[in-house]
């Protein structure tokens, strides 16, 4: 298995943190992965990507990913930009966090409201509905070898007490919920 | 754990239990001082972090505390090291035995944080030994076993190792942590009075004064040789280390299928398993490569790997850095002790991304040159597009 | 001319459409606008325009809704609306 991933979404909106998230659930499932983050300065608000690998066998490359199998897009403004498809591979998927179901055709695509589901689990700041733990879920249910139980031990080891609850419900939700 | 590059460094640190932190931030080197900086404010680390306003009385304070004993970690970059640089020879022809992490980066201008390794190996005369990581992983073992060799009292000469910016440094990689007990038994207190320079009060002595021509040349002569038999601690420290880890591991060049080899690739850093990917596909399609790792940059393990490559066809070499006037500094370096051609190749700079089929490229591209009887005269700017 | 060194000069729209930034757009009550240009004076991006004939209007192409804006008009007439 060799499988490689891009995160589109804002500056601040948590991609890094949710690419290194799951590679450490596939890392307690006994893959390999690697996180690759934006590569210069974070600017909030700004389109960004971050990107993983994750493979059943040590990965020794560096290079950044630009076929990716699967592309995650945190923001639902994104959905429709040219710059989230771009490389992706013949029959790959597109998880999308959006209300509805946008028109894509041309690849596999799986929709989580992860927005309702971060404000129903009271995790917004700022303003902003922290949507990191829902992609988590969603990404992790469509890469299909990362158990619920690996998902409640990584986001527990990030945040303790009733934040990382909320943040485990909102995993586990989104898991559920992808389609 | 799932470690950066960076963090990576920090936790070798603290497993080395180095005793005094000097450093000043600088993008991409940043997290590691953080880190080290919360591990200590934690009171997981028995260390005293030591800020100061600016790289050079960063390297200023280690070498101050390695002449009172202290085991001192600092970490830099590009500039930082730039600016740093006249007490980096200080530390290099004091023989004080400091290790320093380098995240590589483009010196301005134009003003880049992107990959390049052209800052550290401007340092390469400074007196210390130099080395350059694969993974985070290695950056892990590399911060351990640096001290290891920077304290052997055959060397005595601080050690700095390089992490290609952003790709290594800020990519996050399973990496395997030793238990403390196994770290201390492979790397001992630091004892004060092996030092070179130790400031005891009871015995009182000056260091850094005025020494006439006449007698120079003979304290350097004395770091040459310090630096002829690094090569061999550099290879006990790798081979103890990959006992006690369990892992492989490597201490002046990395040998990647260039037993059989008809063409072998010469690169350093976090490429370096792009490389071996690039390698392992070619092979697929019957092209015989192979690939030589430098891990080691000061000492040059040059003799080492003519032993290993010396009747291997076409050799291509891989700079991400560049010497005005000269090369690619590694290319050139490797041709001094290679009678065959060497097809250097300039590739990466400012961090454009490297990528398997770049590697494919350069190999091929080698192999289509020596096939025309090209020789070694030209060196090829890898993807040089037009200026505007 | 080829450059000999990497230069900038000063051009519109020289950081890329920084209106993909925002997640508040300021939206301006024109009819209420007193015309006092603190708005425009504040502005970091250079993203509200001064027009010939007095009129002032924001560029969404740039604005990165900082709110910076909203936060000085003294008459209060420049809204953060939530983009869709």
């Amino acid at each position: 298995m060799f499988v490689e991933i891009r995160l589109h979404g804002r500056g601040g909106q948590g991609i890094v943190t949710a690419a290194e998230m799951v590679i450490e659930a596939v890392t307690l499932q006994d893959y390999y992965g690697q996180s690759i983050p934006i590569f210069g300065a974070e600017r909030r608000g700004a389109p960004v990507t971050s990107s993983a690998r994750v493979s059943d066998r040590p990965i020794r490359r560096h290079s950044q990913i630009y076929n990716p199998d699967i592309v995650a897009i945190f923001d639902p403004l994104f959905v429709y930009r040219q710059e989230v498809m771009a490389g992706l591979k013949e029959g790959g998927s597109i998880i999308v966090n959006h209300k509805q179901r946008p028109d894509i055709q041309k690849f596999k695509l799986f929709v989580v409201d992860a927005t309702r589901i971060a404000m129903e689990n009271g995790l917004v700041v700022a303003g902003w509905a922290v949507v990191n733990t829902a992609m988590l879920g969603a990404i992790s249910k469509i890469l299909g070898i990362v158990s619920k139980e690996s998902l409640e031990k990584v986001v527990r080891k990030r945040w303790g007490g009733d934040l990382g609850e909320r943040n485990i419900r909102a995993t586990l939700q989104a898991f559920e919920e992808v389609s | 754990m799932i470690l950066t590059g960076n963090h990576a460094v920090s936790y070798g640190v603290k497993a080395a239990r180095a005793e005094v932190v000097a450093a000043y931030p600088i993008t991409p080197q940043t997290q590691i001082i953080e880190k080290l900086a919360e591990l200590i404010a934690k009171g997981e680390m028995n260390a005293r972090y030591i800020r100061v306003e600016s790289e050079h009385s960063a390297m200023t304070a280690c070498i101050s505390a390695e002449a009172c004993g202290a085991r001192a970690f600092t970490a830099t970059s590009s500039h930082g090291l730039a600016y740093m640089s006249e007490m980096v020879f200080w530390a290099g022809l004091g023989r004080f035995p400091v290790t320093m992490a380098v995240v590589t980066r483009t010196l301005a201008p134009p003003w880049s944080i992107w990959n390049e390794h052209t800052d550290i190996l401007a340092q390469r005369d400074s007196g210390w030994i130099m080395m350059m990581c694969e993974s985070a992983q290695e950056a892990y073992d590399t911060a351990i076993q640096a001290f290891r060799i920077a304290e052997d009292e055959r060397v005595l000469q601080p050690v700095m190792y390089g992490l290609d910016s952003f790709s290594l440094s800020h990519t996050a990689e399973n990496v395997d942590l030793l238990d403390q007990g196994v770290v201390d038994g492979y790397l001992p207190r630091l004892d004060p009075s092996k030092l070179p320079v130790y400031i005891d009060p009871d015995r009182p002595i000056t260091f850094g004064n005025l020494l006439g021509p006449d007698r120079m040349m003979e304290f350097r002569h004395l770091i040459k040789e310090a630096f002829d038999r690094a090569e061999r601690v550099i290879d006990e420290a790798a081979a103890e280390y990959s006992k006690i880890a369990g892992r492989p591991q490597t201490g002046l060049f990395e040998n990647y299928r260039c037993s059989d080899a008809e063409v072998v690739a010469v690169a350093t850093g976090a490429s370096s398993g792009d490389v071996k990917d690039a390698v392992d596909g070619l092979r697929d399609k019957g092209v015989k490569a192979g690939m030589i790792r430098l891990k080691t940059i000061r000492p040059f393990p040059g003799e080492e790997i003519k032993e290993a490559i010396g009747g291997v066809k076409v050799v291509a070499t891989i700079d991400r850095d560049y010497s005005f006037g000269f090369g690619g500094i590694l290319g050139r370096e490797l041709s001094a002790y290679l009678s065959g051609d060497v097809f250097r190749y300039i590739a990466g700079l400012g961090g454009r991304d490297l990528t398997i089929e770049d590697f494919e490229g350069i190999i091929n591209g080698a192999l289509q040159r020596a096939e025309e009887g090209k020789g070694d005269a030209e060196e090829v700017w890898w993807g040089l597009k037009e200026v505007e | 001319m080829k450059a000999k060194v990497a230069i900038s000069k000063a051009s519109e729209g020289a950081s890329g459409m920084t209106g993909m930034w925002r997640i508040k757009r300021p939206v301006m009550d024109e009819g209420k606008c007193n015309k006092c240009l603190m708005c425009w004076l504040y502005c970091p991006e250079a993203a509200i325009v001064r027009g010939k004939d007095g009129r002032i209007w924001i560029t969404y192409e740039y604005c990165k809704g900082c709110g910076i804006c909203s936060e000085v008009c003294p008459t209060k007439v420049i809204k953060m609306v939530k983009e869709v």
